[in-house]
Parts: structure tokens; sequence; C-alpha cells
């Protein structure tokens, strides 16, 4: 491991240079993904993708301070780096952009909608802070258990924070001191709403005095930075000390989805001005200026992350949809007709 | 071995609270979670001691918020507990509304299985308690078209007790409506012992051959004694008693109709848009030439509530006289 | 290969959309996923990238023209890494919001053909106000709702008045014909006719025969019966040795003691009663909604008089011995020939049994009594060499011939119960319960 030569020494917070290299390549292969399904859109071949450039520092982050096997995540539609940096397999994003049958949904959710049980990812519907109650009463089930060393990581954007469930789950969770983590995703925009129209505060941990539960706040574009803060909460959360509320501040530098056109809402020198943010670059600059990667190795992870994004996307794209017989499976466990 | 015991002879709010109670005891992962259901036991007194027995863990006085109540119970449901769930009255429910309908229902079917959902929602309904607006309506016609959901409505204790296991012991989401009028007033015997009774069966609670009523909550009752005051002027009526609204027992339904020709629908809940839609439109589709009559529904008027003043109340109510008016001019006709 | 790029749909609802600005020019080289063209939509504005590498052969749609989702927009000859996608990859087209749903009316109910009838309007008119109930069964029951007297609200015709009537309006169609027909025995001789005229019981030759009411009815009735049911046709060979041989020993004493014949044909009605528990399809009618299968078994049993054929009714055979069925037979058939037979004894029918045999026949055909799934007949008794145990030996041998309506049966059920009643009709045996 070299030392670093320029400027001050990079502070790990305890990581070693295979994690953060992991982080690097999680980050990049959620920023592939992403353009991956934007491209597919644009060529025809899929109806709909979101995106979730600018919020990778944060996943990658979170990612590593999320115990696999242990923890469980409730996540949010933007959260595929998340996802995928707790054990999901990237042939998952394409199978669920393509919706085929061998999307573990069956083809039934929209993309990024995943689900996948066996490694705690837990699944949701499109309604915002809907899944947060959800995600507050697993943190139940762990405590009731005592399941000490187990907790619950629930992500959400900015306008989540405006749904009276995501206040009845904040309450909840304080009132019974449970082993979760709220962590907000802030990238400034809510589709085409900014958020100065959706809160009256600048920062959304400022709410969270109102529940009686501690919040920190914390930089999201740099993963290293978010890791040690999430960390600290899960942990916090894991040996019985309750909730918190941590917000990652990001930006959002794509539209809200595939549907959405940005350009009626925001400037293109608005996003510009937030280019610095962009967690990846940034995050790459870091770790070849203190030595853990050289130029090279970044080229190569980046050649190795898109040879990987194009086998799945090539492998995904040859499978079959669900048969239409499908539609009637799994509504309840007998069966779903209503007359007997 | 013990031996069998005989049946005990209870009301139904015991029927319930006796059944919730042997649940707690039987099963670590069932809970019960909702307002004042701790300290307060409840505001029937359902589970009056249960918090002494079974811990503030596991009896869980919530925050006054419903979707939470529905939301974290569902999260407990797809963590592996057995919750369930009180909204303290249905006229309540409507902000757990997308709970329920959106992600409840949903929850098996969106992630193909995955994740699954084994809850129970109990909430009191009905009218006839000088209730007024927020105290009286009933819920079922605005749940029962939702796949994914199961609904049921028993109004007999015996029918209580196996319902309710049975939807403890089901996988996937249950409604299970209590009609709040039929708590204290409605006994009967219930067999000891844990059992189930199939949810979607509906039972005959007064064979009959002339005409079919069907019915469920508090107006079975009044059926049945229109029945038997009809049955001393010679005219013989079947009243099937629901007892689960989704699924539903077509089953027995169409047996009836086709053995007796004629169908009245009695429900509480407002006519148009009621669960006796659906039964009088599946019975046209399914058993049109062997109706000798019109299907006739005697149900709750199209206005908002039942008002406080007891006139407005009993207006709203169908009485039992009305009942019996209505099945002698079917069987008749 | 040359790979046609089409116009890709940008939105859900969007259904064109126009080249805003070609990145590329003919010759350029673009790789897999390189942004070569810039699109908008009334939705959205967008670069869209290649789905091949290879060297831009032609622009086929100008910057600002706009065309529909699918219209082709450029050709590209693909070169360097192989690959298969071609213009139109599998699943290019987005799943159409719009989904026709395969079945519009997916409740699964068998249609109802409310239709019952051809008459029309005539039809309509004398069924207004009759509940759907009543109109099936006095279909099923073939009852003339005008004649029902209605017991309902208002003298509304009820179900129940129908079931009631069902009964009389069976046998009241068949007191017309029984009328008719017995009008003709009971005048042992036809009406007197003037010398030279032709009649059935002596046809001359170059004339016309009149019509006699019941001859009238068998010509309808007998058309009918084959316009409207399919007739197949089956047979099997009895042997009924054992079973002449108990008729034998029996019929002296049978006539001295209940003053009736016991001829063959009351064994033949036991076991033909029998078979038709055992396959209730041969004792049924076919209706538009359903094999109507009866509850009881009326067994009509085929008498020749001089100028036609009278089908008496043995009822509730099933309650009959073999002595009984002998005695009812008995009686019917001397009332036929006497010209006495009442309404209730000529209608009811479900099953029919016609000894052809008497008159020598081996093999018959016959029709099948109007409505009936069936018809069976008994043929003459003859002794033939039969192979029984690999070893030729004479046997007295019966063929019985089977009419079905093959709307109802087929030869699988129509054998099956062929198959029974020679099994009974060959178990019959001297010591057996008459």
């Amino acid at each position: 491991m070299a030392t670093s030569t320029v400027g001050p020494a990079l502070e790990r917070h305890g990581l070693d240079d295979g994690q953060l290299r992991w982080m690097l390549r999680n980050m990049l292969l959620q920023r592939t993904l992403d353009n991956r399904g934007f491209q597919l859109n644009r060529q025809g071949k899929i109806p709909f993708a979101t995106g979730s450039e600018g919020h990778e520092g944060i996943h990658a982050g979170s990612a590593l301070a999320f115990e696999r096997g242990r923890d469980v995540l409730v996540p949010y539609y933007r959260d595929i780096g998340l996802c995928l940096g707790i054990g999901m397999e990237p042939m998952a994003v394409l199978l669920s952009m393509f919706a085929r049958a061998a999307d573990r949904s069956g083809g039934r959710q929209f993309p990024n909608h995943f689900t996948e049980h066996a490694i705690g990812l837990m699944t949701i519907s499109s309604i915002i802070a809907a899944h947060l109650p959800h995600a507050v009463g697993a943190a139940y089930a762990m405590k009731l258990r005592r399941e000490s060393g187990r907790a619950v990581l629930a992500a959400f954007g900015d306008g989540a924070t405006s749904e009276g469930e995501w206040h009845e789950s904040l309450n909840f969770a304080a009132v019974h001191r449970l082993p979760i983590v709220f962590l907000c995703e802030n990238n400034e925009w809510a589709i085409s709403t900014p958020r100065d129209r959706q809160m009256a505060v600048a920062d959304v941990i400022e709410k969270a005095d109102g529940y009686g539960v501690p919040g920190s706040l914390v930089d999201g574009s740099d993963p290293i930075a978010v890791y040690a803060i999430v960390k600290d909460a899960l942990d916090r959360a894991r040996s019985g000390g309750g909730p918190t509320l941590v917000e990652a501040k990001c930006y959002r530098f794509l539209s809200h989805t595939t549907d959405d056109d940005d350009r009626t809402y925001r400037t293109r020198d608005e996003i510009e001005r937030h280019r610095h943010l962009d967690p990846v670059p940034r995050f790459e600059r870091v770790l070849v200026e203190h030595g853990v990667l050289t130029s090279d190795d970044v080229s190569a992870i980046k050649r190795d992350v898109l040879a990987e994004v194009n086998d799945v996307t090539d492998r995904a794209e040859a499978l079959p949809f669900p048969p239409a017989a499908d539609l009637y499976v799994n509504v309840c466990a007998g069966t779903h007709e209503p007359w007997l | 071995m013990a031996i069998a015991s005989p049946p005990t002879v209870m009301n139904n709010v015991e029927a319930v609270r006796q059944t919730l109670y042997e649940a707690l005891k039987d099963d670590d992962r069932t809970l019960i979670l909702g307002e004042d259901v701790g300290a307060r036991g409840n505001v029937f007194l359902i589970t009056k001691g249960f918090l002494e027995e079974f811990g503030a863990e596991r009896i869980i006085d919530t925050p006054l918020a419903e979707a939470s109540i529905v939301g974290v119970a569902i999260g407990m449901a797809m963590e592996g507990l057995r919750p369930i769930a009180e909204i303290q009255f249905a006229d309540f429910i409507y902000p757990a509304f997308n709970q329920i309908v959106g992600e409840a229902a949903k929850t098996r079917y969106r992630s193909n299985g995955d994740y699954t959902c084994p809850l129970v929602i109990r909430t009191p309904y009905g009218g006839g308690v000088r209730g007024a607006l927020s105290h009286s309506v009933s819920i079922e016609a605005l749940f029962y078209h939702v796949p994914g959901l199961k609904i049921v409505a028993p109004s007999f204790p015996a029918d209580i007790k196996g319902l309710l296991n049975a939807a403890i012991d089901d996988p996937d989401p249950v409604l299970f409506l209590e009609h709040k009028k039929t708590y204290r007033l409605v006994k009967g015997e219930v067999p000891a012992g844990r059992y189930t009774i199939p949810i979607g069966s509906a039972d005959i609670k007064h064979p009959g051959d002339a005409l079919t009523v069907v019915s469920y909550g508090l107006y079975v009752h009044q059926a049945i004694e229109a029945a038997q005051r009809l049955a001393g002027e010679g005219l013989s009526v079947e009243v099937i008693d629901l007892r689960s609204i989704r699924p539903m027992d077509g089953t027995t339904i169409l047996a009836s109709v086709r053995k007796t020709r004629k169908l009245l629908i009695v429900h509480e809940d407002n006519k148009f848009g009621g669960i006796g839609a659906e039964i009088a439109a599946m019975v046209a589709e399914e058993a049109f030439f062997d109706l000798d009559a019109p299907i006739r529904r005697l149900c709750g008027p199209d206005v908002p509530a039942m008002g406080y003043a007891a006139t407005l109340e009993d207006e709203f109510m169908v009485s039992t006289d009305e009942m019996a008016e209505a099945m002698r001019e079917l069987v008749r006709f | 290969m040359a790979t046609t790029i089409t116009m890709p749909q940008l939105g859900e609802t969007v259904t064109e959309g126009t080249v805003a600005q070609w990145l590329k020019k003919p010759g350029d080289a673009i790789e897999k996923y390189e942004n070569f063209v810039e699109v908008s939509t009334d939705k959205v504005n967008a670069e869209v990238p290649s789905p091949v590498s290879g060297i831009l052969r032609e622009i086929i749609c100008k910057e600002g023209e706009t065309v529909a989702t699918g219209a082709p927009i450029a050709v590209i000859d693909e070169v360097g890494a192989a690959t298969a996608a071609t213009s139109s990859p599998p699943g290019s087209a987005p799943p159409a919001a719009a989904h026709v749903p395969a079945n519009g009316s997916a409740n699964g109910s068998a249609p109802h053909n409310a239709n019952g009838s051809g008459d029309g309007a005539e039809f309509a008119e004398s069924l207004r106000g009759m509940s759907p109930a009543v109109r099936r069964l006095a279909r099923e029951h073939r009852v003339e709702l005008a004649t029902v007297r209605g017991t309902g609200a208002n003298g509304r015709v009820t179900a129940n008045d129908v079931l009631a009537a069902a009964e009389r309006t069976l046998a009241g169609a068949t007191v017309n014909a029984a009328s008719t027909a017995t009008h003709e025995p009971a005048h042992a001789a036809p009406a007197p006719q003037p010398p030279g005229t032709s009649t059935y019981g002596k046809p001359i030759p170059g004339t016309v025969v009149p019509l006699s009411q019941a001859r009238k009815l068998i010509a309808k009735r007998m058309t009918e019966s084959l316009a409207t049911a399919p007739h197949a046709w089956t047979m099997v060979e009895v042997d009924v040795t054992k079973l002449m041989r108990w008729r034998t020993q029996e019929k002296d004493r049978f006539l001295a003691d209940r003053g009736y014949a016991l001829t063959l044909l009351p064994f033949f009605v036991h076991a033909v009663v029998q078979s038709l528990k055992s396959q209730p399809l041969l004792n049924a009618r076919f209706t538009d909604d359903g094999i109507l299968i009866h509850r009881e078994i009326n067994i009509g049993v085929a008498i020749g008089l001089d100028t036609n054929l009278i089908v008496p009714v043995i009822r509730a055979a099933d309650a009959l011995s073999i002595g009984g069925i002998a005695v009812a037979a008995g009686k019917l058939i001397a009332k036929a020939r006497a010209g006495t037979l009442g309404a209730d004894e000529l209608g009811g029918g479900t099953f029919t049994v016609n000894n052809t045999g008497a008159n020598g026949s081996i093999l018959s055909k016959p029709i099948i009594n109007g409505g009936q799934a069936g018809i069976v007949t008994m043929e003459a008794v003859v002794k033939r060499p039969v192979v029984v145990e690999d070893a030729i030996a004479i046997r007295q041998m019966m063929n019985v011939c089977l009419s079905l309506d093959h709307r109802v049966l087929d030869g699988t059920v129509a054998n099956a119960f062929l198959g029974e009643l020679k099994k009974r009709l060959e178990a019959m045996r001297p010591g057996g319960d008459l």
C-alpha cells in the first residue's frame, strides 16, 4: 500500500484498500446499470427505467455498513446501488427492466422494485413512504425476538418525509426504541418539486427532534463518510440504542424516470452547478490520489463492469416474458377465486 | 388425553376474547396491537387482562395512527410474527386503506410469493347502538372488491371462534368484522377446544324450501326470527348466514336458490354497490332458469350514515317486521 | 449485415417522434450504445444510443421530420462485435398500455341460451310475465302454459303450478293420441265403408287408403322422432336356453294361478328395467338444457293391433317382479285388444320394449318412441349352433336390438346397457324368482 503524498491522509474509518475498491466498483456498477436502463429505453427496448445518478456514494457507503445475513433492507425504487451492495445480482436489475419471467417478481413489478427475502431485501410498492411502517414492523419483530446484532435500514427520498406514514413511522420507532436506521437520500428533488417547496426546514434531520430521534447529517457524495455515519447508526440500533435519522445529501443528475423530462422544471446550468457533487469521479480521484488505485486500475474496473453489464443485458434480453397464465398465481396461498 | 369438554354458552364478545387469549397462549409469534388494547383492555373489554398476562411487548397500545397500526403489523407479518391488528371502530379504518388494499393484499402477489403477509385486522362495525355517523358504518363493500384480501363477518359465537382461528392461521391478510351490536346481544354454545371453520363457507341457520334469504351480521338474527314467524304462518323460508364475505359461498347459495327459486338478500350496508349487488349478479348469471321471481335486496338506504337521533337510526335500520313482510311477499309471488 | 434503426417509443403514450439532430453522418463509425441521433417527442427529448456497432450507411429520416413510432430512420452496416440484434429486437415494442383482455367475460359460466324455441313473437307473447323457471319447466315438461291456472300473486303462473300441471299435460297430450288410436280398435271393423273402398286392413291396388287419426299420428310421431333424434343402432346376441327352460317349467302353473300368460316378455322387461337402473342414461330424454334423467321407470310395451301399433305403459316397472310384470302386461294387452286402454295407461313412458320377434323378425331397426333415449327389441328365438367353450352346441339364441338417440347416448353407454341386459337374461334359469 503506497503512502499518500498528496494532501492530508485519507480518513478511512477503518476501511482497508479492498473495501474501498469494493465501494468504487459498486458505484461504477450502479452507474453503468442505471445508464443502461436509460439506453435500453431510448432504444425502445424497455418501456421504463428510473435514474439514480448521484446516489452512488450513499449506496456504496450504506451497503458496506449493512451486515449481510443479519440486517434487513427496506429500500425505495432509486436504491439500485444499495440493493446490489447488499448482495443482489446485477442480473436481477436487467431481469426487472426487461420484465422477464425469471425476474423475482415474475415480471409483475416496475423496474427497480426488487425483492429477495433470502438476503433481507424487502418487497416494496411504488407508494412513497408506505414501506416505512413495514420497516418499523420488521424492526419490532427483531426486538421482540431479542435478536441483538440485527437492525433494519429503511431508505427513502426527501419527498417521502412529507407523507403521513413517514411521521407515523418515526414516531412509532422512537416510542418503542426500535433497531432501525431511517436513511434519507436527500437529492433536493421530488420529481419536479424542489426541497424548499417540500419542507420549511433546510435539512430533513431538523424534523427528527420532533420525534425524539437523533439525527445525523452527512455528505452523500463521500462514500467513506456515509459508511461511517450509517455504521454508527446501525451499530447503535443493533445494540438497543434505538432509531436514528440519517440525512445524506446528494444531487439527482438525471430526470426522475425515463418518462420525466427535467428540462421542463430545471436548467442545465443548475445541474452543472452541482456537478462537483457527483460521487463517482470524486471517489475515483480520491482513491487514485491516495494511492489506493492507479488510473489504469480504475479503467480496468470500468471495462470489467461494462463487460459484466453487457453480458447480463444480452442474457436477460434473450429470456422470455412470463406466460399469460402467470397472471393468476400467488394471489393467495390457496385459490384466489372470490366465489367458492 | 383429556376427555372432550362440553360446549360452553357465551356471547360474541366473550367468543372473540377467548379465541384471542388461546391464540396468544398457543403461539409466541402472536401479538395484538391497536389503540387502547393494553391498559384499557379494548373499549369493549375484549383484551382485558391480556397486558398483565402477556406483557407490553405483545399487547401494544399504539400511537393514535391507523395507517401505521396496519403498516407496522404488515412489517411484523412479513418478518415472521403473527400480528392481530385492531382498528378501534371500522369508521376509523379509512386512513389505513392504502396499507390494507395497496400493501397487505398485494404483498404475496407483487413479490410472487417471496414475501407473504399473514395478518389479521379486527374491527367492530355496524349500527343500532346510537353510534351516529362515525361509530356505525359497515365497510365490507369498500374492501370485498380487492383480490388478495379475505373478509369474514361471523355473528354467532361458535362461528366467531372457528373463523377467528382460521383467520389467524391463514397465511394471507384477513379482515375480521365484528358487529358491535351483537357483542353482548347474541349468545350461543361454543364447542370446547381449538377448531377452525373454513373461510368461504356459509351456514344454513334456518332451513326452508319456498324462499332463500341471504344475510350476515346483526340482520341474520333478525332474518331467522322473521323466518320462524313465517313458519308459524305455514311459509317455509331458508336463511343462509354468509359468515364469509370474500371468498363467498356460491355453492350453498346456488343449491338453495335452485331449490326455492326465490332470493332475498338482506344487509345493513347501503344498497347501491353493497355486497347484495354481487350476489344478485352471480345468481342471475348462474341460476337464471331457476328463478321464479326477481331477486330482491332489502338493504340500508343510500345515505352517508345513520343519524344519532333515534328516529334517524330507526329509519336506516331494517326491522324484523319489514324483513318478515318482504319474505311473505316473495313467498307468495 | 445491415440493421434498420426505427423510431423508438419514448414514453408510454407516445406514438411518434421527430428527428431533432443527427449526431453522425453517413460513413461515420458508431459504437454499440453510442448516441448517434437526438429525437424529440411531446413528452421527452432524448439522445438515442445505437443498438449495434458499425458504419452509418443511410439516413432515412431527415432532421426536423416526424415519423410514427417504429418507422425506419436509418440503416447501419454492422461490423466488428457480432451481435444478433436486428432492428426490432424481441420485446422492443413495449407492452402496450392498452392491453386487450383475452376474454371480456371471464366469469366462467356456461352461456345459457335464453331462447328456447323458434316460434318467435307468438311464443314471446304467450310467455309475457312468465319467469325463467316457469318457461324452462314448461318447455321441459311440454306444458301448455295457456292451460295452466296460476296460483301466484295476481294470478301469476308459478313454477309449482307448472310442475303440478306437468303430469296432466303429459297424459293430456297422450289422451289426444290415445283417444284417436283407440277409436280404431273400438270399432273392430272399420266404419261402414262404401263397397270397394280401400282400407288399411284391406288395401286395394290403385286406390288411396284414407288416413285414420291413428295413422296420421303415427306418421307425425315417427317422422318427428327420426327428424329430431339422430338414430344409431346396435345389437347383441343372447343365449336364452336356460331362460326358455325356466319359462317352460313355470308357464302352466302361472296361468292357472294368476290367470295371465307367462310369455318371454315379462322376463325381458324385468331384465331391461334392472339394466336401466344401472344405466340411467337410457331412461332419459334430451333437452336443450341438459339430459333429463327420469325418476320413474315406465316401460312402454309395443303391441301390434290390426291396423296399427299401440304402446301401453307399465308404470313403475321397477317396483314389479317378473310375475308382476307379466300380470300388468297381460292386463294392458287385453285392454288394448278390447280398445279400452285409458289415457293414463298410454302416457308417461320413459323407455320402450318391442317384441318384434313375435312376428318372426330376427333383426329390427326400430324408431325411437318420441322423446325417449332408446328403444329395445326382442327378436325371435331361434335354435342355432354356437361355440360354447370351444365346442359346438345347439342353443336357443335371441337377438336384442337397440336404436338409440345419439344426442344422449353413444356406443359405449349403449353397449354397456346391452351388455348388462344380455348378462341378466343369460343368468335367468329354472329356480329363479318370478
